[in-house]
């Protein structure tokens, strides 16, 4: 199918940019997978950006104990955009963004297989993050309540009660549900579809078998919460007491809808990074993926097992033993293909030909960070234990070590390690490794802290502190002004980047294997009007 | 060199003079349950083994770093699986390795941990019911007919910094929860409004207050002293202000207690009966 799919479309590349409206109508209409994965990048980075300003002025009030800068219903707005943020406004859009500009390279097809749905599917995103953040914008030009400030977790009665920025989040929360759900749709018919004449699946790029377990995920638990937000919209403003036990309803039951998506996504947010960091490590130690079937094996056991160990952000809830015990027992269970992913990705660079270029240092960084993040989610996962780490700031820095090496350090990794694809010009070494170096002080200065003070007994989501956590709290504020500061030098450098440089080769790094790297620096606006074969 | 070797001293200093302060905490408070002890075993043993891992495939990582350089003129070995039986092996055995440490080392103490833990209702000698609400805790033990609410004592120019902080910062209540020393006291968590958490991090103990439902914990302190924690779970604006202090006496000192409590709701009956 795909084969004569490629034969229709037309073959002279030269005349498509004619027949294209200029200006801003150009990337309203258009339906490149180039222009949409470079908007959904973009757009992407911006929400970094907004949601790291945002949790830095948290930082700036946890400086010292007092109340300095803001008040606490400003504080937990703060805190709730910064999660909503980073989970739905960056990290996800990223991920789509990076599938739709290299999926269709990757796999030698022209472009993404629904292209009118792919732009639909980004042009939800820029509403939507309107709808989530303006609440927060009239509430400090002092109209309305703000915006929602339950935690990201929206846990009911909270979100029942909270002012009418909920509201917005909920409606928010539905448009960046059809957005995710319009991609995922999108990634999953382009790879079952479109690739190449000759890629099976079991010879397709492991950056592919990410993002397909990874929209296949998304498909099952977006319209979950989607569901999940409408009845706490109801229990809200039409009495349907879903989650007020005087109604017959149960607030523990929201927390159940929230983590069978919330757990889940999680892995929506690592395993497209598990698809592009082979490809990286694999490039820069000269030496082909090691355990490739272990790896796609590896995804498909961790994205099953991830729908079924929800309840484990749940064990101070007052759940039965049986319940503790089960939640307790699968979720130890997803330490095995977590580590046959960790054990392939450092068999790949073993005895290779290593060489330290940007991609490579954060390819490598994030495994050794999200390896520390893995290995405190273990002891998390002790029902009788985690009381003690639950909703205290070890919980804090547990899951940032889980998802800031996955979400940014992974996504920097794979931007790195196309960007002279993208751009057609090779990267300045000594601002990357400027970049990353910054980034591995400032992260570590900020979260270490963290896991100290949380075992002091710091709990989470507070504005002002006990005394006792006071130089915990201050190291911590100096570590994430200087992570934030890193962004600054990323700037800098893909501006720098898109300028000028050093031309790349179609080939832009020396170990650098797979169809993307066949077609020319910068990629023409259309690639593979004609499919490869694969051998 | 000698730059590098002031710097290294001055650290040490920096942190030699952080173990002199008093109040400078970075790990579990001093344990006084039963379940804090197991707590704290778990996460020491956890300590252990996690902190070997990380550092023992750091260091192979490392290893492989600086010897299989391009610049050192490292040549890239092509192997993509394991090719013979003892390579089999060698690749299976940390992952039986990790079913061990899962299901094993902490699966098996976790369990019996878990049942410890709900073992509420076995031997306990009082009752005591933690309501929160926004945002304060109220106590009560439905036995004795006693029942009052504690709530933050800090002032509020200490919270905006107008005057200096005291010991007990944010840490400090009117009414605190007393209760004997070595008595296993069964809790019974709800809450009036939103969920809220009550922990006391030195007990081990964390168990959500959730509205129009009951939740159970137990605690049998087994030394005299004052315990305090925060609410930890978010439950509107002042969630950072809602603590928990728990006075700890000896048995003669809390029937002691108990009965100016039982006066003081018999002098308000008194007040407000006609």
């Amino acid at each position: 199918m795909a084969h004569d799919l490629a034969h229709d479309l037309p073959h002279d590349a030269a005349h498509d940019a004619h027949h294209q409206p200029g200006g801003l109508m150009r990337w309203i209409q258009t339906t490149n997978h180039k222009d949409i994965g470079l908007m959904y990048l973009i757009f992407a980075f911006v929400m970094l950006l907004t949601g790291g300003a945002m949790i830095l002025g948290v930082r700036a009030e946890l400086f010292k104990p007092g109340l300095q800068l803001m008040q606490p219903e400003f504080f937990n707005q703060l805190i709730t955009l910064h999660g909503l943020i980073m989970v739905f406004g960056f990290a996800m859009p990223a991920a789509t963004g990076l599938a739709n500009y290299m999926l269709p390279l990757i796999l030698g097809a022209p472009d993404m297989a629904l292209p009118r749905l792919n732009n639909w599917g980004f042009w939800i995103l820029p509403p939507a993050a309107i709808m989530l953040t303006l609440p927060f914008f009239l509430g400090v030009f002092g109209v309305g309540p703000g915006a929602v400030d339950t935690g990201w977790t929206m846990y009911a009665p909270l979100s029942v009660q909270s002012g009418w920025g909920m509201d917005f989040a909920i409606f928010a929360v539905h448009m960046l549900g059809v957005s995710s759900i319009l991609g995922s749709i999108n990634v999953i018919v382009t790879i079952l579809n479109m690739r190449a004449p000759g890629m099976t699946l079991f010879k397709m790029p492991l950056f592919a078998h990410g993002f397909l377990v990874t929209a296949i995920l998304l498909i099952t638990i977006m319209p979950v919460l989607a569901g999940g937000v409408t009845m706490v919209l109801m229990d809200r403003h039409f009495d349907t007491h879903f989650f007020t036990a005087a109604g017959g309803g149960d607030p523990v039951l929201w927390q159940h809808i929230f983590w069978f998506m919330g757990h889940p996504e999680v892995y929506v947010l690592l395993l497209p990074i598990c698809g592009v960091v082979p490809h990286v490590l694999s490039a820069f130690a000269r030496k082909p993926v090691y355990g490739y079937k272990a790896q796609v094996y590896g995804m498909w056991g961790i994205g099953a097992l991830s729908v079924v160990v929800w309840a484990h952000h749940m064990f101070t809830s007052g759940m039965s033993v049986g319940g503790q015990l089960y939640f307790m027992y699968s979720t130890m269970l997803i330490s095995l293909p977590l580590a046959v992913l960790f054990f392939c990705w450092i068999a790949t660079i073993w005895r290779g030909s290593l060489s330290f270029e940007t991609p490579m240092l954060f390819a490598v960084g994030f495994v050794i960070l999200f390896g520390w993040g893995g290995l405190t989610g273990l002891v998390l996962a002790d029902a009788a234990a985690d009381p003690q780490y639950h909703n205290a700031y070890f919980l804090v820095a547990h899951f940032h070590y889980a998802l800031y090496p996955t979400t940014v350090m992974g996504a920097m990794a794979g931007v790195y390690y196309w960007l002279p694809k993208w751009t057609g010009h090779m990267l300045d070494e000594r601002l990357g490794r400027l970049h990353f170096w910054v980034v591995m002080i400032g992260f570590n200065l900020t979260f270490i802290p963290q896991f100290l003070v949380g075992l002091a007994g710091m709990p989470r989501r507070i504005p002002d502190y006990p005394v006792m956590f006071s130089e915990w709290n201050l190291l911590s504020t100096v570590g994430a002004f200087i992570l934030g500061a890193s962004h600054l030098i990323f700037i800098y450098n893909v501006v720098k980047n898109v300028r000028g440089g050093v031309k790349s080769e179609a080939k832009s790094w020396e170990g650098a294997e797979g169809l993307e790297w066949t077609v020319p620096s910068p990629a023409p606006h259309h690639t593979f009007d004609v499919q490869p074969i694969v051998k | 060199m000698q730059g590098l070797k002031n710097l290294v001293l001055g650290v040490f200093a920096a942190l030699g003079a952080g173990a002199t302060w008093a109040e400078y905490s970075w790990s579990f408070p001093q344990p006084v349950t039963p379940i804090a002890h197991e707590t704290l075993h778990v996460h020491n043993l956890f300590m252990v083994i996690a902190l070997t891992l990380f550092f023992g495939v750091l260091a192979l990582m490392l290893y492989s770093f600086y010897a299989h350089r391009k610049s050192r003129g490292a040549t890239a070995a092509t192997f993509t699986g394991p090719r013979n039986r003892k390579q089999w092996l060698w690749v299976l055995s940390p992952f039986a390795f990790l079913l061990i440490l899962d299901y094993g080392v902490f699966g098996i103490p976790a369990y019996h941990a878990v049942k410890m833990y709900e073992d509420t209702k076995n031997d306990a000698e009082l009752v005591v019911k933690v309501t929160g609400s926004q945002w304060l805790w109220q106590y009560e033990f439905p036995s004795e007919g006693v029942r009052f609410t504690s709530r933050l004592t800090t002032p509020r120019e200490q919270i905006e910094n107008l005057a200096p902080k005291g010991e007990h910062y944010l840490l400090e209540v009117d009414n605190p929860l007393v209760l004997p020393v070595g008595k296993k006291i069964r809790f019974i968590t709800t809450s009036n409004d939103v969920i809220h958490s009550w922990w006391v991090p030195a007990f081990g103990v964390k168990r959500d207050a959730v509205p129009g439902f009951l939740r159970e914990f137990w605690a049998k302190v087994d030394t005299v002293g004052t315990y305090r924690g925060q609410c930890s779970e978010l439950c509107g604006k002042e969630h950072g202000f809602m603590p928990v202090v728990v006075n700890v006496v000896s048995e003669a000192e809390f029937k002691t207690w108990l009965d100016s409590k039982k006066a003081g709701v018999v002098a308000v009956a008194a007040k407000t009966t006609p």
